[in-house]
């Protein structure tokens, strides 16, 4: 059965906390992996792998540079859920 | 009559007699290269682990390097070099594209009239190399091999680049490979994947900059793509090296993958779940990334580092533009 939105952003956090110690609290839908999480673009890949195994979803290297923000993030995620 | 044609055969086994090494001259830190990167020396050292890179003078060529590291290399073996019947050396950095780098070096260390070749396989070139001295050597087409990895990659960088130029050193490492009482090279896994040659690479030809269409070429990469498949892609190689082996990841003395980025070595390591006891090869942090001399640069690093590691099984995997790979389990001398 597919996720939610709210299960995708926790399952998202759980992975970004893991890979930058990044508090879960401070993940949210708005937020920029890059400008207001200070992901850089090898923890970004290790967190769209670990995405792509936690929600059996495939995310191509081309898509990867659309997700802007978490908010992208879970709206591929939740679109391309089997 | 007919005529029987001799066809020669060789020893069953071979292994790695001994390493050498040689490094460019000047330790360069980050701090001397930010200025064009508008970055940090804080901002380098947290995307690749890399405090310093070692590149050498102008008057230093990649074939003093490579001489250098072989000659070491023959001297520790105690094989006389005019037992060495073919070089091999890989290298993608050297600025003229014949004569070969392997003809000249064959000659400086006393192995002339050796067969010799320069073979192109990036930061896998290593793995190459070994391989094919392991299968000449047990097929009977030679007795002993040179096998080195060689870069001057400061020529072939730009510092305004912040993909790939700042990670790059110059050095070479190099191996005797000879015959074998036991199994000393267990086998290759290699390969390669062309639809990805875009992933890393040089960003223009020498004819665009002849015609004035394009600057000096020089080294480029997509991080993220190769970042994914460093790690993700090539634990599959390196575990299948190991099951091809028969060994197992607790029978390892140490893993010396190329030294990309210490962030993939990390990860790579992470998703191969080596214990404890496993020594990495870490040369990259004052070495930096110097493409087919990174294993053996690294591996004769922990050799003198930890010399108990000798006897020991080691894993080692190169991969690069291509993109190529290869990897195999050895024993170290």
């Amino acid at each position: 059965m597919a996720l939610t939105t709210d299960e995708v952003l926790a399952g998202l956090a759980e992975l970004i906390t893991d890979e930058t110690g990044i508090s879960a609290d401070e993940v949210a839908l708005e937020k920029s992996f890059t400008d207001d999480l200070d992901i850089d673009s090898i923890s970004m890949m290790t967190i769209v792998v670990n995405a792509e195994e936690k929600f059996g979803v495939t995310i191509p290297d081309e898509e990867v540079k659309n997700l802007k923000t978490v908010g992208d993030a879970v709206t591929f995620i939740t679109s391309n859920q089997a | 009559m007919t005529v029987t044609l001799n066809q020669p055969t060789g020893p069953a086994h071979t292994r790695i007699y001994a390493y050498g090494a040689a490094r460019g001259e000047n330790a360069v830190p980050n701090d001397d290269l930010i200025g064009p990167i508008d970055s940090s020396d804080e901002w380098i050292r947290q995307r690749t682990g890399i405090i310093t890179r070692t590149r050498a003078v102008a008057s230093t060529t990649a074939i003093d390097l490579a001489s250098d590291a072989a000659a070491e290399a023959v001297e520790r073996s105690g094989i006389d070099p005019a037992l060495i019947d073919v070089v091999i050396i890989a290298t993608i950095s050297n600025p003229k594209q014949t004569p070969s780098v392997s003809a000249i070096v064959a000659d400086r260390i006393g192995a002339n009239p050796a067969a010799a070749y320069d073979l192109n396989a990036a930061c896998a070139g290593f793995a190459y190399g070994v391989a094919q001295a392991d299968a000449l050597i047990r097929a009977g087409a030679a007795h002993y091999a040179v096998v080195v990895g060689a870069e001057k990659l400061s020529d072939i960088v730009d510092p305004a680049d912040r993909s790939i130029s700042f990670l790059l050193g110059d050095g070479a490492g190099a191996v005797v490979v000879g015959p074998s009482d036991f199994p000393g090279i267990g086998p290759t896994v290699w390969g390669s994947d062309g639809s990805k040659a875009d992933a890393v690479g040089m960003n223009h030809t020498l004819v665009e900059f002849r015609d004035g269409q394009s600057p000096w070429p020089t080294l480029r990469q997509e991080g993220p793509t190769v970042f994914r498949w460093a790690v993700w892609e090539m634990v599959k190689v390196a575990r299948k090296a190991l099951e091809e082996a028969g060994v197992l990841p607790e029978d390892l003395a140490a893993f010396v993958p190329h030294q990309a980025n210490m962030r993939i070595i990390d990860e790579f390591a992470k998703q191969l779940k080596l214990p404890e006891s496993v020594v990495i090869g870490r040369d990259i942090e004052t070495t930096g990334n110097t493409s087919a001399a990174s294993i053996p640069l690294a591996t004769h690093r922990l050799l003198e580092e930890h010399p108990e590691l000798s006897g020991g099984l080691a894993l080692q995997i190169g991969f690069g533009a291509g993109l190529v790979f290869g990897a195999q389990v050895v024993v170290l001398p």
